[in-house]
């Protein structure tokens, strides 16, 4: 983490993977530094969510390797991915639907804590003195969502956007250094994108973490986006910055060609 | 950080519920208010005291995991089993009962969480109905082995195991499991366990060590399954190996669904109702499995979650409640393990 000035905190080297025959995702290769956002495009099926499966440990790269602060990932198991600091949140919302707020926000401080099963049973101090630290802390994360009034709602009875930032919330709970964050605005109003992008700007100044968005709210990427990366069916096409890649032909051409309203708005 | 204040009187309410209740017991059956059926009547209530571990342990895995098992008898033979064994090994070598019976009941624990441990690593890697068709398989294959070893009596009959089991003590025993169990499951395991239940994918990417969580529940399930096999095997003090089969596990599994999955309220319940009322109704014993069925009918088209659903039962919600005048005909029972 101190040789921020070199080192890139997530760094991918010609990730590629291969299902049967098809090449999902084709030498890819990304650096983020620390505290930076960078966008990642492309039109559907082009393989972003395969490269964030690849960078969490849920899939195994076929080809090429990626590094955490310097560190190789390539054969960690997902958990070992988040516990080294890379949590994601989902496409398509994944809570634990029966349970309350600060309980889905508790399940990814799990690994930070330290009680033992002895204790849980006798109910030891040292098991009141983590459950009252995790307990504020996972207040303190669900105020930065604005969920804290919610702590006790069974998280499937939250409105839709409400979960998204619940998501975003028990990411930040596992402690991360980068945050990848799948689609976080789909779904939702102009205001719930409006908050959504004070909330990812106020985590990024408080936590001092990079980012790696997936998103096809054009207007929110090339606001706050410092770097955007555009693939298409595997292939990264393009790089650079916002203004960069909304004046690239190739990508006005593979994504944005048949809209160009859309790139201007 | 000391424990809350709340929580310290909740828990000292529970236990003198729980001391009362014993009591109850202790009166009717010292009083002879029973008459010449007061073994027969002690004899129902301790086969419900096991009986309501062993449906507490499956609920574990059912309710808590979100898994199916239908191999819980095969756990349960084998704390039985071992337990047999360990204590005609030692019976009349001068220890005391109670300290034989205790060692007994680690002895069985142990060994079905061993079991259990060995099934589990690689079983947990399947899912839902496939994993339901290992443990069926497992349970199976416990059966089959012991109708041949000759140290578990060869298929015959294993008797002459030291009557241990008593209603007071495994009154205790149940109290004492029952509790540990609702310990696990309200705190950082139980929450773990219950996400990986919710969403598996979800878990993994909170940094949940998802077969790690999967396996210690099925052991800790194996483990109060086997001690509810050594209350059984020194209540029986005979038991064939047959006695543990597929019929069994799925009564067992039949007693979590009605109660209520990943409610204990409703395993206690459960179990302590249906295990009693074969012997209520004797001359329609016949027809047991039948009713159960139709039970488990009625249950899921009304209540899928059970009749308890995952409600806990708590007396200091009901002695608040009756504090502040709202009871109505709330009735004040097995009042055992809630905070």
């Amino acid at each position: 983490m101190s040789d921020t000035a070199k080192e890139p905190v997530l760094k991918a080297q010609h990730l590629s993977i291969v299902f049967g025959s098809l090449r999902a995702v084709d030498d890819f290769s990304l650096e983020i530094g620390e505290s930076e956002l960078v966008g990642l495009i492309g039109p559907n099926g082009a393989g972003k969510t395969t490269v964030f499966n690849m960078l969490t440990g849920v899939y195994q790269p076929t080809e090429g390797a990626y590094f955490l602060c310097g560190k190789k990932m390539n054969g960690k198991k997902a958990h070992q991915v988040v516990a080294a600091g890379v949590a994601r949140t989902f496409q398509n919302i994944r809570l634990f639907k029966k349970m309350t707020v600060i309980e889905n926000v508790k399940v990814a401080m799990n690994m930070h804590m330290s009680y033992s099963i002895l204790a849980s049973i006798f109910r030891t101090p040292k098991y009141w003195k983590e459950e009252a630290e995790m307990d504020a802390k996972a207040m303190e994360l669900l105020k930065i969502v604005h969920l804290a009034d919610k702590a006790d709602y069974v998280a499937e009875n939250l409105p839709y956007g409400q979960q998204r930032r619940l998501e975003i919330a028990r990411a930040l709970a596992t402690g991360m250094k980068v945050l990848l964050l799948d689609e976080p605005a789909a779904g939702m109003n102009p205001t719930e994108t409006a908050e959504l992008l004070d909330i990812i700007n106020v985590i990024r100044e408080k936590f001092k973490i990079s980012v790696l968005l997936i998103e096809h709210d054009m207007s929110l990427v090339m606001k706050i986006c410092e770097r955007i990366q555009v693939i298409d069916y595997g292939i990264t096409i393009a790089c650079g910055t916002p203004e960069e890649i909304a004046n690239n032909p190739r990508v006005i051409e593979a994504y944005l060609g048949k809209d160009e309203e859309e790139v201007l708005c | 950080m000391k424990m809350p204040k709340e929580k310290l009187i909740s828990y000292l309410i529970n236990l003198v519920g729980i001391v009362v209740l014993f009591l109850l017991f202790v009166a009717l059956f010292q009083s002879g208010v029973l008459g010449s059926r007061t073994n027969y009547v002690k004899g129902i209530f301790t086969t419900a005291c096991y009986t309501i571990v062993l449906v507490a342990s499956l609920n574990l895995l059912v309710g808590i995991l979100g898994e199916f098992s239908l191999g819980h008898a095969g756990f349960m033979s084998v704390g039985a089993y071992a337990s047999a064994i360990f204590t005609n090994a030692l019976a009349g070598k001068g220890l005391s009962d109670l300290a034989l019976f205790v060692l007994a009941l680690i002895i069985g624990g142990v060994a079905a969480g061993i079991a259990g441990l060995l099934v589990g690593i690689p079983a947990l890697r399947l899912r839902g109905d496939y994993l339901a068709i290992v443990t069926v398989a497992f349970a199976e294959i416990i059966r089959v082995a012991f109708c041949n070893f000759a140290i578990t009596g060869g298929g015959r009959t294993i008797s002459g195991i030291t009557k241990l089991s008593n209603f007071y003590w495994c009154f205790w025993v149940m109290v004492i499991c029952v509790t540990i169990m609702y310990m696990f499951v309200r705190s950082r395991f139980g929450r773990t366990v219950k996400a990986i239940r919710e969403d598996y994918i979800a878990a993994a990417a909170s940094g949940i060590n998802v077969t790690f969580y999967k396996v210690l529940t099925f052991t800790i399930s194996a483990f109060f399954a086997g001690i509810g096999g050594a209350m059984y095997a020194h209540y029986m003090t005979a038991m064939i190996p047959t006695n543990f089969n597929f019929n069994y596990s799925a009564e067992l599994l039949t007693e979590v669904i009605i109660g209520g999955t990943g409610s204990f309220t409703g395993s206690i319940i459960g179990a302590a109702f249906l295990s009693s009322l074969p012997e209520l109704m004797r001359q329609f014993s016949n027809y047991r499995m039948l009713a159960y069925s139709i039970v488990l009918v009625i249950v899921m088209i009304f209540r899928p979650g059970g009749i308890f659903g995952s409600w806990e039962f708590s007396l200091v919600r009901v002695l608040k409640k009756a504090k502040n005048g709202e009871l109505f005909a709330k009735k004040n029972k097995g009042g055992a393990e809630n905070e």
